[in-house]
């Protein structure tokens, strides 16, 4: 999954992994929470989130916690600049949103 | 009661699906070694497999830890057999089967545009030098014909050269549908996620 470029728009998996990632989780517990999160609708493939995991530790958005060694699985927790990347994409959505809206409507009833 | 299947897929998502038509008719999968499938009885359904090729060999720890994430995830993999020792082995170096029990919810390994056009590549760069190889030591064993004297070995030489040169040709027609199956991925990725 390459995510997101410096701009671009994250993927809906790597918008649910930093979503999930405010509470530390390995692997199997992130892809529970993002189908919970989603209402069963994204459910990540082991494949995919191996790769994203990968690619957000290497661009710093997400850390493994220390002491993660030793215990067999892996947890990962959201850092700083991955709040900010998340953040900045929320504002994204919402203009996005916002536009669709102000422009044919579809405001929830 | 265990049953022995021997059967030849060129292409892996059939393999795929018909692994997982067996075990929706109480057969699963539990070896595999070089077109040898070994199954047994189990409750109809219940594994769900799906392959993969791994990005290294299964023994560098790159993939070791790749394997080991997947077993996190409830995802076991087919091995080839036990040693009368009781040691499991494994076949085939980076072409993986995995399973996992249907009870545990849906099994994916690439669930998005991006992940799954580069598993298609990682298989589509493999049989493109697969062929590369064949053919270039298929064209220098002709080549040795006019080097040597015409003689019992020269025919041998370019037997041996049109066969590789055929192995060349089959893997290119292995590479062919997953260069549209990338190509139809990317231009889908124009569009949505």
């Amino acid at each position: 999954m390459s995510g997101s470029n410096e701009y671009g728009a994250l993927t809906e998996g790597v918008y649910y992994i930093l979503l999930s990632l405010f509470t530390p989780m390995h692997g199997y517990g992130i892809m529970q929470n993002v189908k919970l999160l989603s209402n069963g609708r994204v459910e990540l493939g082991a494949g995919t989130l191996y790769g994203a995991l990968g690619t957000l530790v290497e661009r710093g958005w997400i850390e493994p916690l220390a002491g993660g060694q030793d215990s067999r699985k892996k947890e990962y927790r959201i850092t700083e600049s991955g709040r900010s990347a998340l953040l900045s994409e929320m504002t994204r959505l919402d203009e996005l949103l916002s536009n669709g809206r102000k422009l044919i409507g579809g405001e929830p009833e | 009661m265990s049953h022995v299947v021997r059967k030849y897929f060129a292409d892996f998502e059939k393999e795929e699906q018909w692994l997982n038509d067996m075990s929706a008719k109480g057969l699963a999968l539990v070896e595999y070694s070089w077109a040898r499938y070994v199954f047994e009885e189990s409750a109809p359904g219940e594994y769900i497999y799906r392959l993969e090729l791994l990005e290294e060999d299964p023994k560098k720890a790159k993939s070791a830890e790749y394997l080991q994430f997947m077993e996190e995830t409830g995802a076991e993999r087919v091995p080839a057999g036990k040693r009368p020792s009781g040691k499991t082995v494994y076949v085939n170096p980076r072409w993986v089967i995995f399973r996992k029990k249907a009870a545990e919810g849906a099994f994916t390994i690439y669930s998005d545009t991006d992940s799954k056009i580069k598993h298609y590549q990682r298989i589509y760069r493999l049989w493109i030098s697969l062929a590369v190889m064949e053919l270039i030591i298929g064209v220098f064993n002709i080549s040795l014909m006019f080097v040597n004297n015409p003689t019992a070995l020269n025919r041998i030489n370019l037997i041996m050269g049109l066969l590789l040169i055929v192995l060349a040709l089959f893997f290119i027609s292995l590479s062919m549908p997953i260069r549209r199956k990338i190509t139809k991925l990317q231009n889908d990725k124009l569009v949505r996620e």
